[in-house]
């Protein structure tokens, strides 16, 4: 099989470089072509403080020619790539500016004219929502991480995520909002393990086996929130939330403050796991042992590593995290449990990790990168600009397509992944 | 330390995989282990290792019986090993590679309690862990920087990182399993230099190998083994015919009656053929050696050219890149046609009829049926199929003519092939492949593993091909199955064809030809440029004889 | 190198430590099974070692009985007798029985038959209401069956296609663009909406295969991100007035497809067959044809259970994936059509449905096996259909149906567990143990 893969894998690679250039150029083109074009006259404004903050900070105009700038920008960039940018850090630098720039000027073309009635756009309220809209994906992409540094497979993120979701609504009714979170931890854990018993001692593709489990767990919570919550909603789906609780000191900080230090205790767990698992995996003997289970099992086994014990736990930790991004859905924002709530950002979780290299970092970025397009899809949908929602929608998944199929350089999972291991 | 193997017993199913082996390996001594593939070492080495355990024998170190049952067992009884494969996380740097398994930790100093323990955390110290391999790296100069990605380092730095792996969890004796196998001739020196330096060091090898000179230049003392059994213990000085036939084995069991070939005209040119390799970035400039490494033969019809050689010398990239199923260079023709360019499909077509080497992997789909099987790879022509349709009487008419006429033992031809036994798998495939018109059989392997019932059928099969004048080329590592079909003999070594031979050459002769020495013969052409394409090899081209072992080995020995 | 460890889990047992050696072991297969052994003998045989149909029909009790539980265990009525279980342990057990029976029997009589119909009957009542559960249960059934070929058809190229669903919007657009928008005679007008649909459904799937066959992206990366793609796709579409909106309306619906192009049902309401099962059923036949009497399926085939001899055997393993997916893509694209042309008559989020996933478990269940699927739709089918029935009668949620399902194909997944359950004796790999590999292909 290997032989037959890299015999297929057609030469991508040398027509990245004009495919990267034509790409960032485009956008460029987008930015005078469209943004620039169809830019109402006046400014765009940039409120960067939320209304009733103790210390506000002045709104930003912007004009509405500024993206021809922006574009012009792209548009050089996109040559520079195609001649002299060759570092793999100026590469990804190149990617962001674009990004930026394109983000930028949409905003402004956005903000400039009619549509807002001359309302600021609150980058605070923007960013706030990104960071909170990630956290399930940042926490579902670790999972992912977990089992597939181990070489387990698990597209069960998206069944992790409902099942966690649905025991912190129904336990923080019933019990209290801690033990939801508990709960709900526990429920993701809980899926992890099955995926291990079935992939690990009864070798069921490890593919297969996550999309039964996602259907599984849509039909039982479908099912018991039908059964229990629509009738007894006061018992059973009280929709208790978590309050923000703001970081003293770090939480009033300007911009930064309210961005990010002050929100739901799950923020913060996110935050605390993303440090665990990053330095985890890449800095302590546990993520060492881990990686090489992956990579190369049968090596991991002749120094004595015990290959499928360390496949149970990362699967069953990894569930644990999944399930607290799940609690969001429920007890971290809106409350009360919903059929299919998470309504597919588990999938989007395993695509963040894949984008991120199956790196907890990159996954992170690659989440905030996501949950940014749905905040901004959300701004533009309240603001009725004429660009369907749905088009912005599309592209983590669109990007994520480009990735896989080595268009933005080239995707490798741990090798063993998908594989279990039977002993020689 | 003294180890000692007594009486290791070790079998798989019928097969006794190593019988009442017995070896003793000396403190500071490197103790060769000479055999044939498949004469039951690296079983005997995974016994000592852990990753089997034997039905019968004990293993002893310093006198007293030690019970392995893990790695884990081994490595703390001081025993290392250097796997075939290696077993590397290509995407980890050599410091991680060697540390996996006894990671260094760090230990974090309580701030405002310098004399006080540290608190123990699962922090990787990776300082020490370079250190660790620097030292190593330095005391046996084995020039390893510990930075480097294991991927980006050729094979034979790869393999002195599993060698510091052993010596770092302070093993006591190194096993090294066909080391060699996946070295340059440099790259061997230098590992040869490194071993010697470990004796000194007061450790044991266990040097397994197929490769008489390597044994000479190397072992302190040769133990033998052929077909699971101790068959002799020699110094390394003794002569490569002996080694030699002690090896392989005098007898050559299986003789097939069959006539003088009568050659007629070339069917299968190969001219300059060459498979590049698994491409290996080398620091020193020593780039990864070709697959196959501009081979030239031609096939006549109605001879058997017999392809020897150790496996792993390019023989399955060869018949691969003949079959179109490997990029490569340089032409091959069939009744003078060029179908260098053709797909696989287009030249089993042509009239290629092709037995390939992994039975099971790429021979078989062993979840269909017997008949289905027999079609695998002439279900959309005629009589099988009209246009898309498949003629399932067809399909069947054709299963139950073959089936009889190659005398393949199953149930019904609906049986999934998988479960037949694997002569009667092989059948399967060689009544598939000659059961149609063709110019060109080319059988690699043919007979692993069969019983000798099936191996004698089989070889009866290529024989009447090969009189019913098709041509021949059969790919063997077993030498008794070279002489039994041969008509003429190509030894390939390294990817490159080291000789022609007629069969009546000597067997030392042959070893000698497999294990990479350029024996001149007495046409005085000499290795990958010697074509025998003009007349019938009959011709007597190796005149030494029977008895001729002794100058070709001096030969040799000049040249090595 | 060929033979990869995910897709041969081998026993312990086998311990192919030296692999020269093993390949000698491995060769000496198992005795060839007498089949001249009496009948009575072989059923009994196939029970207790366990042959596919047996742990299929396992499987399928197992699932009822875990659904039976998850019924009782959520009914209040059966909790508070619970909770009172010491002080009358006899009403415990009956409100759970009764809580199962009133669900179970309502699951049955909106699935196959009512005997009250059948009483009715006698007295004046429709004959054809008695089978009128049955044909409910048909109609459900029918895209299920397309979908559920979608998926076996890829899984028999070895191939996993997660992406019925992006392939049924594909095909549902076209299907109803061409329904509304185009004006022709009849018969005519469904055929060529049928085609559409087909052709819609086979160019999302032609995406997957290509990128597979040039780039060697994971046809499951891409189809799942392909679901979501065309879930937006539509979403676009019903929102965008000079497209498939409804004129005139805020909703997300679109217009209802002119009546030459919708699919009559035959025999009269209500014991009615639509059209659109029987172009299920025929598309059944014709995938079952393909794939065990042509070359093409052949080549699928082999492809499928092993690619590494279908290569050497001269076929071309990516122009099979690529003519796979793409005919995968057009079943589900024409499952689309007999949903839209058949049941819904516009395309909206309802009748978008759940048919693209459901579809992943009947071809898991059929065994990828074109009857198969057509068993295991029409069981689905039979399941949804008593479902909503169960719902309206004991409001016991029709999403019971849904667990039920991915219980049995947990459980049809995991042979070894049905073995050990129910004390079979042989013990082997996982039934679906070789169809799809880790990422890196």
């Amino acid at each position: 099989m290997t032989t037959l893969a890299t015999e297929i894998r057609a030469p991508a690679a040398t027509n990245r470089r004009m495919l990267a250039a034509g790409t960032f150029i485009a956008f460029g083109l987008v930015d005078i072509l469209l943004f620039g074009l169809f830019s109402h006259p006046g400014d765009a404004a940039f409120a960067l403080s939320l209304s009733g903050a103790s210390v506000t900070v002045p709104t930003i105009r912007i004009a509405g020619w500024v993206p021809y700038i922006f574009g012009a920008l792209s548009i050089l960039i996109g040559i520079a790539r195609a001649t002299v940018i060759t570092s793999p850090g100026l590469r990804r630098l190149a990617i962001a500016v674009v990004l930026f720039f394109f983000v930028i000027s949409l905003l402004i073309w956005s903000d400039t004219g009619s549509w807002t009635h001359g309302i600021p756009v609150n980058v605070v309220t923007l960013l706030q929502a990104t960071l909170a809209g990630s956290i399930p994906l940042i926490l579902g992409a670790l999972a992912g991480c977990m089992g597939e540094r181990a070489g387990v497979i698990n597209i069960a993120i998206e069944g992790q995520l409902l099942l966690g979701a649905f025991m912190a609504a129904i336990l923080a009714s019933t019990v209290g909002l801690w033990v939801g979170l508990i709960g709900g931890s526990l429920a993701g854990g809980l899926v992890g393990l099955v995926l291990a018993a079935f992939a690990i001692r009864f070798f069921v593709d490890q593919i297969i086996l996550g999309v039964v489990l996602n259907l599984l767990i849509s039909g039982i919570t479908g099912f018991l929130y039908d059964r229990l919550m629509v009738t007894n909603a006061q018992t059973y789906n009280s929709g208790n939330t978590f309050s923000a609780v703001k970081i003293p000191g770090l939480g009033d900080i300007p911009i930064i403050g309210p961005i990010f230090f002050d929100s739901t205790i799950i923020l913060y767990i996110a935050y605390a796991a993303i440090i665990v698992v990053q330095i985890g995996l890449f800095s302590t003997r546990w993520g060492l042992r881990v990686r090489a289970v992956g990579e190369h099992p049968t090596a991991a086994d002749t120094v004595g590593i015990n290959v499928l014990a360390i496949r149970y736990r990362n699967l069953v930790l990894g569930g644990l995290l999944a399930g607290i991004g799940g609690t969001y859905f429920t007890i971290g924002s809106v409350g009360p449990f919903g059929k299919d709530i998470s309504s597919g950002l588990g999938y989007i979780a395993l695509a963040a990790m894949i984008f991120g290299r199956w790196t907890p970092l990159g996954a992170t970025a690659a989440a905030l990168l996501f949950g940014f397009t749905t905040a901004l899809g959300n701004f533009l949908g309240t603001i009725t600009v004429p660009i369907s929602p749905a088009l912005l929608a599309m592209a983590p998944y669109a990007a994520t397509i480009i990735a896989v199929a080595g268009l933005v350089g080239r995707v490798r999972a741990p090798a063993a992944d998908g594989r279990p291991y039977v002993r020689a | 330390m003294e180890l000692e193997l007594r009486g290791i017993t070790k079998r798989f199913g019928s097969l006794v995989a190593n019988d009442h082996i017995d070896l003793r390996v000396a403190p500071g001594e490197i103790r060769g282990l000479l055999g044939e593939n498949g004469a039951g070492k690296t079983t005997l080495m995974n016994v000592l290792y852990g990753l089997a355990q034997p039905d019968e024998g004990e293993i002893l170190i310093d006198g007293r019986p030690v019970t392995i049952h893990s790695p884990k067992d081994a490595i703390s009884n001081g025993i290392g090993m250097v796997h075939q494969h290696f077993m590397l996380v290509p995407v980890f740097t050599v410091a991680e590679n060697v540390a996996l398994g006894v990671e260094p930790t760090r230990t974090l100093s309580i701030p405002g309690l310098p004399g006080a323990p540290g608190l123990p955390t699962d922090l990787l110290d990776r300082g020490q862990a370079r250190r660790r391999v620097r030292e190593l790296s330095e005391r046996y100069g084995l020039q390893v920087s510990p930075d480097a990605m294991v991927e980006d380092l050729p094979v034979g730095v790869q393999q002195r990182v599993e060698i510091i792996k052993a010596l770092l969890r302070d093993a006591s004796v190194l096993i090294l399993d066909e080391p060699t196998a996946v070295l340059t001739p440099g790259e061997t020196e230098d590992l040869f230099r490194v071993m010697r330096e470990l004796r000194a060091g007061g450790r044991s090898i266990v040097f397994i190998s197929h490769k008489l000179k390597e044994m000479q230049a190397i072992a302190d003392d040769v133990t033998v083994i052929r077909r699971g059994r101790v068959v002799g213990q020699r110094p390394p000085t003794t002569s490569d015919s002996e080694l030699a036939a002690l090896m392989v084995g005098r007898a050559v069991e299986l003789r097939v009656s069959k006539e003088p070939a009568q050659p007629g005209g070339v069917i299968l040119s190969v001219r300059d053929l060459t498979v590049s390799g698994e491409v290996v970035p080398s620091v020193d400039g020593d780039e990864g050696r070709n697959a196959v490494d501009g081979v030239s033969l031609d096939v006549r019809a109605g001879e058997i050219l017999g392809i020897a050689g150790v496996q792993g010398n390019g023989q399955t990239e060869l018949c691969e890149a003949i079959m179109g199923l490997r990029p490569a260079s340089g032409a091959v023709r069939l009744d003078d046609k060029d179908i260098s360019r053709d797909t696989p499909r287009d030249r089993l077509r042509a009239g290629i009829a092709y037995i390939p080497e992994d039975r099971q992997a790429d021979g078989i789909v062993a979840d269909f049926s017997v008949s289905d099987n027999l079609v695998l790879d002439t279900y959309d022509r005629p009589p099988i199929a009209s246009g898309i349709a498949m003629n399932l009487q067809a399909t069947r008419d054709n299963a139950r003519k073959l089936v009889a006429e190659f005398d393949v033992r199953t149930s019904s031809i609906d049986t999934p092939v998988g479960t037949l036994s694997g002569g009667n798998q092989q059948k399967v495939i060689l009544a598939r492949e000659v059961g149609r018109q063709v110019r060109l059989l080319l059988a690699s392997q043919p007979t692993r593993g069969l019983d000798v019932g099936s191996i004698e059928f089989v070889h009866r099969r290529i024989v009447e091909e090969r009189d019913q004048g098709t041509a021949v080329v059969i790919v063997s590592s077993e030498l008794d199955e070279i002489y039994a079909l041969a008509d003429r003999i190509a030894v390939m070594y390294e990817g490159k064809i080291t000789g022609f031979r007629s069969p009546d050459v000597p067997v030392t002769e042959l070893g000698l030809l497999m294990a990479g020495a350029r024996v001149s013969d007495s046409d005085g052409s000499d290795g990958s440029d010697s074509v025998d394409s003009d007349g019938p090899p009959s011709d007597g081209a190796s005149g030494g004889g029977p008895s001729g072992g002794g100058p070709s080995a001096d030969g040799a020995q000049e040249q090595g | 190198m060929t033979s990869d460890p995910g897709n041969q889990p081998a026993g312990p047992e086998q311990a192919p430590i030296d692999t020269d050696l093993h390949s000698a072991t491995a060769t000496s297969g198992p005795p060839v099974r007498d089949r001249f052994r009496d009948t009575g003998s072989a059923v009994l045989n196939a029970v207790v070692q366990g042959s596919p149909a047996v742990v299929t029909i396992l499987a399928i009790f197992s699932a009822l009985v875990v659904g039976a539980l998850v019924i009782a265990f959520s009914d209040s009525t059966v909790l508070h007798a619970w909770n009172s279980f010491f002080a009358a342990p006899g009403r415990a057990l009956s409100a759970t029985w009764n809580s199962i029976a009133a669900a179970y029997s309502a699951l049955f009589e909106g699935a196959i038959f009512n005997p009250h119909t059948i009483s009715a009957a006698f007295h004046g009542g429709s004959v054809g209401a008695i089978f009128y559960p049955l044909s409910q249960s048909a109609a459900q059934a029918t895209p299920l069956i397309l979908t559920g070929l979608a998926v076996a058809l890829a899984f028999r190229a070895g191939l996993f296609n997660i992406g019925a669903a992006s392939q049924w919007i594909g095909g549902a657009i076209v299907v109803t663009y061409l329904g509304f928008a185009v004006s022709l005679p009849l018969v005519i007008h469904a055929i060529v909406c049928l085609i559409g649909g087909f052709a819609g459904g086979a160019v999302i799937g032609w995406l997957v295969g290509a990128l597979k066959a040039r780039t060697g992206a994971h046809e499951v990366i891409v189809t799942i991100m392909l679901n979501y793609i065309m879930y937006q796709v539509l979403n676009l579409v019903l929102g965008t007035p000079t497209a498939l909106q409804l004129p005139g309306q805020a909703n997300l619906t679109s217009p209802n497809i002119a009546p030459n192009a919708q699919l009559p049902h035959v025999g009269g309401p209500p014991p009615q067959v639509g059209v659109g099962f029987l172009v299920a059923i025929a598309a059944a036949a014709a995938t079952w044809w393909l794939l065990e009497r042509s070359t093409v399926g052949f080549e699928f085939r082999t492809v499928g259970a092993n690619p590494s001899a279908a290569r050497t055997a001269g076929m071309s393993v990516p122009r099979t994936w690529v003519l796979a997916m793409l005919l995968a893509g057009g079943l589900a694209g024409l499952s689309g059509a007999v949903a839209i042309q058949g049941t819904f008559y516009s395309l909206n989020f309802q009748s978008y449905g759940n048919y693209g996933f459901a579809g992943i478990t009947v071809a898991l269940l059929g065994r990828a096996r074109p009857l198969g699927v057509v068993l295991a739709a029409v069981l689905f089918g039979a399941l949804q259909a008593g479902g909503t029935v169960m719902q309206a009668v004991t409001s016991v949620p029709v999403d019971i149906t849904f667990v039920l399902e991915g219980l049995i194909v947990l459980f049809v997944a995991a042979p070894p567990l049905i073995r050990a359950v129910f004390r079979l004796r042989r013990t082997e790999r996982a039934g679906f143990g070789g169809a799809a590999k880790g990422w890196n292909g």
